[in-house]
Protein backbone atom coordinates (compact mmCIF):
# COMPACT_ATOMS: atom_id res chain seq x y z
CA UNK A 1 0.00 0.00 0.00
CA UNK A 2 2.87 2.40 -0.69
CA UNK A 3 0.94 4.35 -2.84
CA UNK A 4 -2.22 4.81 -0.09
CA UNK A 5 -0.53 8.35 1.19
CA UNK A 6 -0.40 10.01 -2.25
CA UNK A 7 -3.89 9.19 -3.24
CA UNK A 8 -5.32 10.36 -0.21
CA UNK A 9 -3.44 13.53 -0.74
CA UNK A 10 -5.25 13.85 -4.10
CA UNK A 11 -8.43 12.53 -2.55
CA UNK A 12 -7.98 15.66 -0.10
CA UNK A 13 -7.12 18.03 -3.45
CA UNK A 14 -10.42 16.92 -5.42
CA UNK A 15 -12.89 16.65 -2.94
CA UNK A 16 -11.67 20.29 -1.54
CA UNK A 17 -12.07 21.66 -4.33
CA UNK A 18 -16.01 20.10 -5.30
CA UNK A 19 -16.45 21.66 -2.02
CA UNK A 20 -15.56 24.86 -3.08
CA UNK A 21 -17.40 24.50 -6.39
CA UNK A 22 -20.03 23.66 -5.13
CA UNK A 23 -20.27 25.95 -1.85
CA UNK A 24 -23.32 27.99 -1.33
CA UNK A 25 -21.74 29.60 1.87
CA UNK A 26 -18.47 31.81 1.95
CA UNK A 27 -17.14 30.52 5.44
CA UNK A 28 -18.08 27.12 3.81
CA UNK A 29 -15.81 27.80 0.78
CA UNK A 30 -13.03 28.83 2.87
CA UNK A 31 -12.52 26.19 4.96
CA UNK A 32 -13.33 23.80 1.89
CA UNK A 33 -9.98 26.18 0.58
CA UNK A 34 -8.34 24.73 3.55
CA UNK A 35 -8.58 21.62 2.98
CA UNK A 36 -7.45 21.89 -0.86
CA UNK A 37 -4.31 22.93 1.72
CA UNK A 38 -4.50 20.36 3.59
CA UNK A 39 -3.52 17.66 0.85
CA UNK A 40 -0.23 20.12 -0.04
CA UNK A 41 0.84 19.42 3.67
CA UNK A 42 0.01 15.54 3.36
CA UNK A 43 1.73 15.20 0.43
CA UNK A 44 5.02 17.38 1.31
CA UNK A 45 5.19 15.26 4.33
CA UNK A 46 4.65 11.73 2.41
CA UNK A 47 6.98 12.61 -0.19
CA UNK A 48 9.97 12.79 2.84
CA UNK A 49 9.12 9.77 4.74
CA UNK A 50 11.60 6.93 5.28
CA UNK A 51 10.74 3.57 6.38
CA UNK A 52 11.64 3.00 9.95
CA UNK A 53 13.24 6.54 9.55
CA UNK A 54 13.46 8.15 12.92
CA UNK A 55 12.17 12.11 13.28
CA UNK A 56 14.41 14.56 12.11
CA UNK A 57 15.67 15.32 16.26
CA UNK A 58 18.65 14.63 17.49
CA UNK A 59 17.73 13.81 20.69
CA UNK A 60 18.25 10.78 22.35
CA UNK A 61 19.96 9.19 19.14
CA UNK A 62 22.87 9.62 17.57
CA UNK A 63 23.67 11.47 14.58
CA UNK A 64 23.48 9.21 11.49
CA UNK A 65 20.83 7.42 12.67
CA UNK A 66 18.42 7.53 9.99
CA UNK A 67 15.65 10.05 9.81
CA UNK A 68 13.00 11.52 7.91
CA UNK A 69 13.58 14.19 4.98
CA UNK A 70 13.51 17.74 7.66
CA UNK A 71 13.29 19.65 4.24
CA UNK A 72 9.60 18.69 3.63
CA UNK A 73 9.05 19.23 7.00
CA UNK A 74 10.05 22.99 7.41
CA UNK A 75 8.46 23.47 4.20
CA UNK A 76 5.01 22.32 5.83
CA UNK A 77 5.25 24.47 8.33
CA UNK A 78 5.75 27.23 6.09
CA UNK A 79 2.39 25.93 4.33
CA UNK A 80 1.05 25.85 7.09
CA UNK A 81 1.91 29.62 8.04
CA UNK A 82 0.65 30.30 4.84
CA UNK A 83 -2.68 28.37 4.88
CA UNK A 84 -3.43 30.23 8.27
CA UNK A 85 -2.77 33.96 6.68
CA UNK A 86 -4.87 32.98 3.25
CA UNK A 87 -8.08 31.59 5.97
CA UNK A 88 -7.73 34.85 7.41
CA UNK A 89 -7.71 37.51 5.33
CA UNK A 90 -10.10 35.53 3.34
CA UNK A 91 -12.60 35.42 6.30
CA UNK A 92 -12.39 39.16 6.65
CA UNK A 93 -13.24 39.54 2.69
CA UNK A 94 -15.96 37.11 3.72
CA UNK A 95 -17.00 39.79 6.27
CA UNK A 96 -17.30 43.01 4.24
CA UNK A 97 -19.18 40.71 1.63
CA UNK A 98 -21.99 39.81 4.10
CA UNK A 99 -21.78 44.00 4.75
CA UNK A 100 -22.06 45.31 1.33
CA UNK A 101 -24.04 42.35 0.27
CA UNK A 102 -26.10 41.30 2.78
CA UNK A 103 -25.50 37.54 1.66
CA UNK A 104 -22.77 35.03 1.86
CA UNK A 105 -23.72 33.03 -1.22
CA UNK A 106 -21.51 32.96 -3.88
CA UNK A 107 -24.25 32.65 -6.32
CA UNK A 108 -26.30 35.15 -4.94
CA UNK A 109 -23.21 38.38 -5.05
CA UNK A 110 -22.74 37.17 -8.80
CA UNK A 111 -26.42 37.52 -9.19
CA UNK A 112 -26.56 41.52 -8.00
CA UNK A 113 -23.44 42.50 -9.77
CA UNK A 114 -25.65 41.51 -12.95
CA UNK B 1 -25.10 21.86 -15.44
CA UNK B 2 -22.16 23.21 -12.69
CA UNK B 3 -21.44 19.51 -11.25
CA UNK B 4 -20.85 17.78 -14.56
CA UNK B 5 -18.43 20.81 -15.37
CA UNK B 6 -16.50 19.86 -12.45
CA UNK B 7 -16.69 16.50 -13.11
CA UNK B 8 -14.92 16.95 -16.47
CA UNK B 9 -12.17 19.30 -14.83
CA UNK B 10 -11.96 16.65 -12.04
CA UNK B 11 -11.25 13.86 -14.08
CA UNK B 12 -8.90 15.72 -15.96
CA UNK B 13 -7.13 16.90 -12.79
CA UNK B 14 -7.32 13.23 -11.21
CA UNK B 15 -5.35 11.89 -14.34
CA UNK B 16 -2.68 14.52 -14.73
CA UNK B 17 -1.71 13.85 -10.76
CA UNK B 18 -1.81 10.45 -10.89
CA UNK B 19 0.83 10.95 -13.88
CA UNK B 20 2.77 13.17 -11.41
CA UNK B 21 2.24 11.40 -8.48
CA UNK B 22 3.40 8.17 -10.18
CA UNK B 23 6.60 9.73 -10.81
CA UNK B 24 7.71 10.35 -7.65
CA UNK B 25 9.40 7.71 -4.98
CA UNK B 26 7.85 5.11 -3.78
CA UNK B 27 6.48 6.04 -0.10
CA UNK B 28 8.86 5.57 2.87
CA UNK B 29 12.16 5.34 0.45
CA UNK B 30 12.60 9.15 -0.39
CA UNK B 31 16.70 9.56 -0.46
CA UNK B 32 16.52 13.48 -0.73
CA UNK B 33 20.01 14.74 -0.60
CA UNK B 34 19.59 18.34 1.35
CA UNK B 35 17.53 16.55 3.80
CA UNK B 36 19.93 13.39 4.16
CA UNK B 37 23.36 16.05 4.82
CA UNK B 38 21.46 18.35 6.57
CA UNK B 39 20.52 15.06 8.96
CA UNK B 40 24.50 14.79 9.40
CA UNK B 41 25.55 17.96 9.78
CA UNK B 42 23.37 19.73 11.21
CA UNK B 43 23.76 19.06 14.77
CA UNK B 44 27.99 19.55 13.73
CA UNK B 45 27.52 22.41 12.05
CA UNK B 46 24.42 24.89 14.14
CA UNK B 47 24.85 22.82 17.63
CA UNK B 48 21.21 22.46 16.86
CA UNK B 49 19.21 19.27 17.49
CA UNK B 50 16.15 19.92 15.99
CA UNK B 51 17.08 19.86 12.43
CA UNK B 52 13.65 21.73 11.17
CA UNK B 53 14.01 24.70 13.38
CA UNK B 54 17.66 24.91 12.11
CA UNK B 55 16.63 24.72 8.49
CA UNK B 56 13.96 27.28 9.38
CA UNK B 57 15.95 29.77 11.12
CA UNK B 58 19.54 29.38 9.90
CA UNK B 59 20.06 27.44 6.20
CA UNK B 60 16.23 28.83 4.84
CA UNK B 61 16.47 32.36 6.60
CA UNK B 62 15.46 34.14 4.19
CA UNK B 63 12.80 32.19 3.29
CA UNK B 64 11.55 32.48 6.73
CA UNK B 65 12.01 36.00 6.80
CA UNK B 66 9.85 36.73 4.09
CA UNK B 67 7.38 34.24 5.33
CA UNK B 68 7.09 36.34 8.59
CA UNK B 69 6.17 39.35 6.61
CA UNK B 70 3.23 37.51 4.44
CA UNK B 71 1.84 36.94 8.28
CA UNK B 72 2.73 41.08 9.10
CA UNK B 73 1.36 41.87 5.59
CA UNK B 74 -2.09 39.89 5.97
CA UNK B 75 -2.21 41.15 9.62
CA UNK B 76 -2.13 44.74 8.59
CA UNK B 77 -4.10 43.83 5.55
CA UNK B 78 -6.83 42.59 7.97
CA UNK B 79 -6.75 45.44 10.30
CA UNK B 80 -7.12 48.00 7.41
CA UNK B 81 -10.01 45.92 5.95
CA UNK B 82 -12.06 45.70 8.69
CA UNK B 83 -11.36 48.86 10.63
CA UNK B 84 -12.43 51.04 7.66
CA UNK B 85 -15.83 49.00 7.90
CA UNK B 86 -16.16 49.97 11.45
CA UNK B 87 -15.46 53.65 11.43
CA UNK B 88 -19.09 53.53 9.30
CA UNK B 89 -20.60 51.36 12.29
CA UNK B 90 -19.22 53.21 15.19
CA UNK B 91 -21.41 55.87 14.26
CA UNK B 92 -24.47 53.91 14.10
CA UNK B 93 -23.89 52.13 17.25
CA UNK B 94 -23.40 55.23 19.83
CA UNK B 95 -26.99 56.02 19.36
CA UNK B 96 -27.98 52.62 20.00
CA UNK B 97 -28.00 50.80 23.39
CA UNK B 98 -24.82 50.03 25.61
CA UNK B 99 -22.71 47.24 24.54
CA UNK B 100 -24.13 44.47 25.98
CA UNK B 101 -22.90 41.71 28.10
CA UNK B 102 -20.52 43.72 30.09
CA UNK B 103 -21.92 42.24 33.13
CA UNK B 104 -23.25 38.63 31.92
CA UNK B 105 -19.59 37.17 32.63
CA UNK B 106 -19.74 33.11 33.74
CA UNK B 107 -17.79 33.03 37.26
CA UNK B 108 -16.82 29.74 36.04
CA UNK B 109 -15.82 30.74 32.89
CA UNK B 110 -13.99 33.71 34.64
CA UNK B 111 -12.12 31.74 36.74
CA UNK B 112 -10.47 29.35 34.41
CA UNK B 113 -10.08 32.15 32.23
CA UNK B 114 -7.88 33.85 35.03
CA UNK B 115 -5.89 30.71 36.08
CA UNK B 116 -5.94 29.38 32.82
CA UNK B 117 -3.78 32.10 30.90
CA UNK B 118 -0.60 32.39 33.52
CA UNK B 119 0.19 28.13 32.56
CA UNK B 120 -0.59 28.83 28.74
CA UNK B 121 2.07 31.72 28.91
CA UNK B 122 4.86 29.80 30.68
CA UNK B 123 3.75 26.51 28.04
CA UNK B 124 4.38 29.66 24.94
CA UNK B 125 7.56 30.74 26.37
CA UNK B 126 8.82 27.59 26.52
CA UNK B 127 7.96 26.51 23.14
CA UNK B 128 9.66 29.40 21.44
CA UNK B 129 12.50 29.18 23.07
CA UNK B 130 13.25 25.59 23.19
CA UNK B 131 13.20 25.67 19.15
CA UNK B 132 16.78 24.28 18.43
CA UNK B 133 16.36 21.57 20.70
CA UNK B 134 12.96 19.88 20.39
CA UNK B 135 9.61 20.27 18.30
CA UNK B 136 8.62 23.70 18.46
CA UNK B 137 9.96 27.19 17.88
CA UNK B 138 8.48 30.55 17.04
CA UNK B 139 5.72 29.63 15.01
CA UNK B 140 4.08 26.99 17.16
CA UNK B 141 4.89 29.07 20.44
CA UNK B 142 3.90 32.43 19.32
CA UNK B 143 0.37 30.50 18.49
CA UNK B 144 0.13 29.30 22.46
CA UNK B 145 0.96 32.43 23.42
CA UNK B 146 -1.19 34.48 21.52
CA UNK B 147 -3.97 31.16 22.67
CA UNK B 148 -3.66 33.25 25.90
CA UNK B 149 -5.18 36.02 25.00
CA UNK B 150 -7.56 34.15 22.95
CA UNK B 151 -8.78 32.57 26.50
CA UNK B 152 -9.09 35.50 28.19
CA UNK B 153 -11.42 37.09 25.17
CA UNK B 154 -13.67 33.83 25.58
CA UNK B 155 -14.02 33.84 29.30
CA UNK B 156 -14.47 37.64 29.97
CA UNK B 157 -17.89 37.95 28.17
CA UNK B 158 -18.64 41.08 26.66
CA UNK B 159 -15.60 42.74 28.34
CA UNK B 160 -12.76 41.42 27.02
CA UNK B 161 -12.86 42.94 23.61
CA UNK B 162 -13.43 46.95 25.09
CA UNK B 163 -10.97 46.76 27.63
CA UNK B 164 -8.15 45.61 24.98
CA UNK B 165 -9.66 47.64 22.20
CA UNK B 166 -6.41 49.32 21.70
CA UNK B 167 -4.42 47.27 19.93
CA UNK B 168 -1.26 49.50 20.27
CA UNK B 169 0.83 46.98 22.22
CA UNK B 170 -0.14 43.80 19.77
CA UNK B 171 0.87 45.75 16.89
CA UNK B 172 4.10 46.95 18.64
CA UNK B 173 4.57 43.19 19.58
CA UNK B 174 4.76 42.53 16.02
CA UNK B 175 6.54 45.21 14.92
CA UNK B 176 9.42 44.48 17.32
CA UNK B 177 9.34 40.87 16.26
CA UNK B 178 9.32 41.38 12.13
CA UNK B 179 12.04 44.43 13.02
CA UNK B 180 14.04 41.86 15.53
CA UNK B 181 14.29 39.21 12.41
CA UNK B 182 15.72 41.90 9.86
CA UNK B 183 17.70 43.68 12.74
CA UNK B 184 19.37 40.31 13.36
CA UNK B 185 20.07 39.33 10.11
CA UNK B 186 21.57 43.01 9.28
CA UNK B 187 23.55 42.49 12.56
CA UNK B 188 25.26 39.54 10.55
CA UNK B 189 27.05 42.11 7.97
CA UNK B 190 27.93 44.19 10.78
CA UNK B 191 29.56 40.97 12.45
CA UNK B 192 31.46 41.24 8.74
CA UNK B 193 29.53 38.03 7.37
CA UNK B 194 26.63 37.62 5.41
CA UNK B 195 22.76 38.92 5.64
CA UNK B 196 21.24 36.51 8.27
CA UNK B 197 24.49 34.94 8.84
CA UNK B 198 25.08 32.74 12.18
CA UNK B 199 26.90 34.86 13.51
CA UNK B 200 26.62 34.49 17.44
CA UNK B 201 28.44 32.35 19.62
CA UNK B 202 27.11 28.55 19.00
CA UNK B 203 27.09 27.34 22.33
CA UNK B 204 27.01 23.22 23.69
CA UNK B 205 24.53 21.49 21.75
CA UNK B 206 21.55 20.60 23.69
CA UNK B 207 21.92 23.54 25.82
CA UNK B 208 19.23 25.76 25.74
CA UNK B 209 21.14 28.76 24.65
CA UNK B 210 23.00 27.20 21.58
CA UNK B 211 22.96 27.41 18.19
CA UNK B 212 23.97 31.12 17.98
CA UNK B 213 21.13 33.07 15.92
CA UNK B 214 18.55 30.12 15.54
CA UNK B 215 17.41 30.78 18.97
CA UNK B 216 17.22 34.52 18.35
CA UNK B 217 15.37 34.05 15.38
CA UNK B 218 12.68 31.90 16.82
CA UNK B 219 12.48 34.33 19.93
CA UNK B 220 11.59 37.39 17.67
CA UNK B 221 9.33 35.44 15.53
CA UNK B 222 7.36 33.91 18.63
CA UNK B 223 6.91 37.77 19.50
CA UNK B 224 5.57 38.35 15.81
CA UNK B 225 3.42 35.52 15.26
CA UNK B 226 1.98 35.82 18.89
CA UNK B 227 1.23 39.50 18.00
CA UNK B 228 -0.54 38.57 14.82
CA UNK B 229 -2.77 36.14 15.44
CA UNK B 230 -3.79 37.43 18.85
CA UNK B 231 -4.46 40.47 16.71
CA UNK B 232 -6.13 38.93 14.09
CA UNK B 233 -8.43 37.14 16.35
CA UNK B 234 -8.81 40.18 18.69
CA UNK B 235 -10.25 41.89 15.41
CA UNK B 236 -12.69 39.03 14.54
CA UNK B 237 -14.17 39.30 18.14
CA UNK B 238 -15.05 42.96 18.15
CA UNK B 239 -16.74 42.74 14.74
CA UNK B 240 -18.84 40.51 16.89
CA UNK B 241 -19.01 42.81 19.85
CA UNK B 242 -19.86 45.67 17.07
CA UNK B 243 -22.62 43.86 14.91
CA UNK B 244 -24.24 42.68 18.28
CA UNK B 245 -24.69 46.36 19.39
CA UNK B 246 -25.93 47.58 15.66
CA UNK B 247 -28.42 44.42 15.12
Amino acid sequence: MSFLPFAVAAWLLLVGLYGVVTSRHLVHLILCLGIVQASTYLLLLAIGYLHAGRAPIFVGITVGTPAVDPVVQALTLTDVVVEATVSALLLAIALQVDRRFGTVDPDAIRELRG
Amino acid sequence: MRTWLFLVAAAVLAAVLVDGLAGLPSFGHFHGVDGLTLDHVTVRQRHATDVITAINFDYRGLDTMGEEFILFASSVGLVVLLREQRSDRRQDARDGPAPPGGDARDPLLALVGRWGVAPIIVLGIYIVTHGQLTPGGGFQGGVILASALITLLVTSGGRGPRTIGRHGALEALEALGAGGYVAIGVAGIIAGLQFLSNFLPLGTAGALLSSGTITSLSTVVGLEVAGAIALIVAEFVEQGADSGTAR
